[in-house]
């Protein structure tokens, strides 16, 4: 048997050039959904039809890279075909893994394509080792995409109650609420990342420069207001100014990305399976600039985890692409809670 | 139509809590869920306690169910789980898949909690087969959705459907507080500010637009969602029970008002007037026309289906 798999570092691709972006630079594996709402990121211009994805799977299997396809969205009865046809082709075309979230979906692909390896997709809101477990004895699952609001020592405990392969955010984008549970879309707009793949989509969103400043609104609700000094962020719902009891300030969350990459050490030591960057929406530039910079700090703490230091050039590099260019170690380290 | 009381998702005083279900139990309600679901720091009221109130509530003639917490997150939490499913005495309702595994494998029959994200019949019908009697749809789910979903199940499925019906909806869970963080104190040492916001804490737009409601690390919609005014269009679409959220006032008003709408004795367009003074805020009913959840579309005399 070979050895479990440590740090693989898992990188997002929106398009094809977003994949040959992260195969080239260094990546493990990318993930990629299909043009509609079966994945997490349903925005126009992203992801793959038949044809690219057959394209992209071609591309990184050839330099021996995994593509894990996400389809981790919540099938819904009217529709569900759509989610077992897009299991179908996942298997047809020879993915690596599918990543789900949704119990029905993970049932039909076990028993349909016993062969095709599951994921257990972040959007499946697994915080312990007996939820993991539970797909894992029901379904098979071989790895679990933890959600971001665990600490490490929270997360150390989930790995030794269970043989499931554990994944982790190591960069980017930052969902303040709990994966797979935040409907403050759909209230807002009607589409949530649930269903419709897309938290604050884009045809609800709204940009008018009035006297006050430059606005954002989702489906009519003011998220934001930006100062002539300040620069205007996408309108996503839980990183608005918002006013509570008089003070108007960031209340849910600043617009600041996920970067854990001090902890990389410690999750070596954790044994952690893969580290998965967010951000199949970025370009393909930004999914260059991220891979190499993990790529090369992943080589660095496989060589020696005692002696490991980030370097502040790749630092550098990851604080110019960051949203908000902000960084914050999220729920890994505590007090952040 | 069955009436439930939700479990209580706000974090009251000792006294308040007690005195909220000694009074519950004269109140018209056939189900009443216990426990608490948002936050493990929270413990005024511990499970032995909960398990008193279940007992006073059963002798009421209430039907007793206690309810898991939503986000599981340390091995404590799972060891309060633990207990809460070994004491078997009642159902529990089951708010996320940790429980679920653990239930199925006592063999306990259980509520599938809104937040399983049961959103297609084939997770239904598989909750159903593993112990489930009763499933809650994730509260944005529509009627018609709601509908497609019943009519798929396989017909040795047997469960009821209950519907969050009336309370600000539960719409998000993180592992931040967002109490403690508008106090700038760490989660760690919260000094339990949810204490003073007993129906939450509205968060408004930058124009004054009531949007949000904080309750620790639960986002909640500042409206109340309500179905009242939609009272008779329930059981077309398949409803056997519906849910009515604590709130820390008139609680027993909203009660009697919805027990009138299911006895018949007001019409349901008549409900938003008798409604009104006794709600926290303003009504809504967008998810259960598939619209934006803050949504609201009033019914007038002589329109309802």
């Amino acid at each position: 048997m070979s050895n479990p798999p440590l740090l693989e570092l898992i990188c997002p691709a929106g398009s094809l050039p977003a994949l040959k972006a992260a195969v080239d630079n260094g990546a493990d594996g990318v993930y990629l959904g299909l043009k509609d709402n079966t994945n997490a990121r349903n925005f126009s211009g992203l992801n793959f039809d038949e044809k690219s994805l057959a394209e992209g799977i071609r591309y990184a299997q050839a330099k021996r890279r995994k593509v894990l396809m996400a389809l981790n969205t919540y099938p819904q009865p009217a529709t569900l075909s759509r989610w077992h046809k897009a299991v179908d082709t996942a298997a047809t075309l020879g993915v690596d893994a599918i990543i789900l979230a949704d119990p029905g979906l993970m049932a039909y692909a076990r028993k349909t394509h016993p062969e095709l390896r599951l994921h257990l997709s972040v959007q499946g809101s697994a915080t312990s080792y007996e939820a993991v477990n539970f797909y894992r004895e029901r379904f098979g699952i071989q790895r679990a995409v933890l959600p971001r609001v665990l600490s490490l020592a929270q997360v150390e405990n989930v790995i030794a109650n269970t043989d499931a392969e554990i994944e982790l955010f190591g960069f980017g984008g930052l969902c303040v609420m709990v994966e797979g549970r935040c409907l403050l879309s759909s209230y807002a707009c009607g589409d949530s990342p649930n269903t419709f793949g897309a938290c604050s989509p884009g045809h609800a969103v709204r940009w008018e420069q009035t006297p006050k400043g430059m606005e954002t609104r989702l489906n009519g609700v003011l998220i934001d207001r930006y100062a002539d000094n300040e620069k205007a962020g996408y309108p996503t719902l839980c990183k608005g100014r918002f006013e509570v009891q008089g003070e108007t300030y960031y209340a849910l969350e600043e617009p600041t990305s996920l970067n854990s990459m001090d902890m990389l050490p410690e999750m070596a030591r954790l044994g952690i399976a893969a580290i998965k960057i967010e951000g199949r929406q970025r370009s393909p530039a930004y999914v260059a600039q991220v891979t190499q910079v993990w790529r090369a700090a992943i080589d660095a703490v496989k060589k020696d985890r005692t002696t490991f230091k980030s370097q502040p050039a790749w630092q550098a590099t990851l604080a110019k692409v960051s949203e908000g260019s902000m960084n914050t170690l999220g729920a890994y380290y505590r007090p952040w809670k | 139509m069955k009436l439930s009381l939700g479990p209580l998702l706000y974090y009251w005083s000792r006294e308040d809590t007690l005195a909220f279900y000694e009074q519950a139990a004269a109140w018209p309600v056939d189900i009443v869920y216990l426990g608490e679901t948002v936050c493990s720091k929270r413990h005024l009221l511990r499970l032995p306690d909960w398990l008193e109130l279940a007992e006073k509530l059963t002798a009421a003639g209430k039907e007793v169910v206690l309810a898991s917490q939503t986000l599981i997150e340390s091995e404590s939490d799972l060891k309060a789980l633990r207990k809460l499913i070994t004491d078997g005495r009642f159902s529990v309702e089951a708010n996320e898949w940790g429980a679920v595994r653990l239930l199925a494998e006592a063999k306990h029959p259980f509520v599938a909690g809104p937040t399983l994200n049961a959103y297609n019949p084939d997770t239904l019908a598989m909750l159903a087969e593993i112990g489930a009697t009763r499933w809650v749809p994730p509260v944005e789910m529509p009627r018609q959705m709601i509908q497609q979903m019943l009519a798929a199940l396989p017909e040795v499925t047997h469960l009821e459907t209950e519907l969050f019906g009336y309370g600000r909806l539960p719409l998000a869970f993180s592992a931040r507080c967002f109490t403690a963080r508008h106090y700038n104190l760490q989660k760690d040492d919260c000094q339990f500010r949810c204490l003073d916001h007993p129906d939450g804490l509205v968060l408004a737009s930058r124009e004054g637009e009531d949007f949000l409601a904080i309750n620790g690390i639960q986002t909640q919609s500042a409206k109340v969602m309500s179905l009242a005014h939609r009272f008779d269009e329930l059981t077309d679409a398949g409803i056997d029970v519906l849910r009515l959220s604590p709130q820390a006032r008139n609680m027993q008003r909203v009660v009697d008002i919805f027990r009138a709408l299911a006895d018949g004795d007001i019409q349901p367009a008549q409900a938003p007037a008798q409604l009104d003074r006794f709600m926290p805020a303003a009504p809504c009913d967008g998810y259960w026309l598939g619209e934006a959840g803050m949504a609201f579309h009033p019914v007038t005399e002589g329109e309802s289906a």
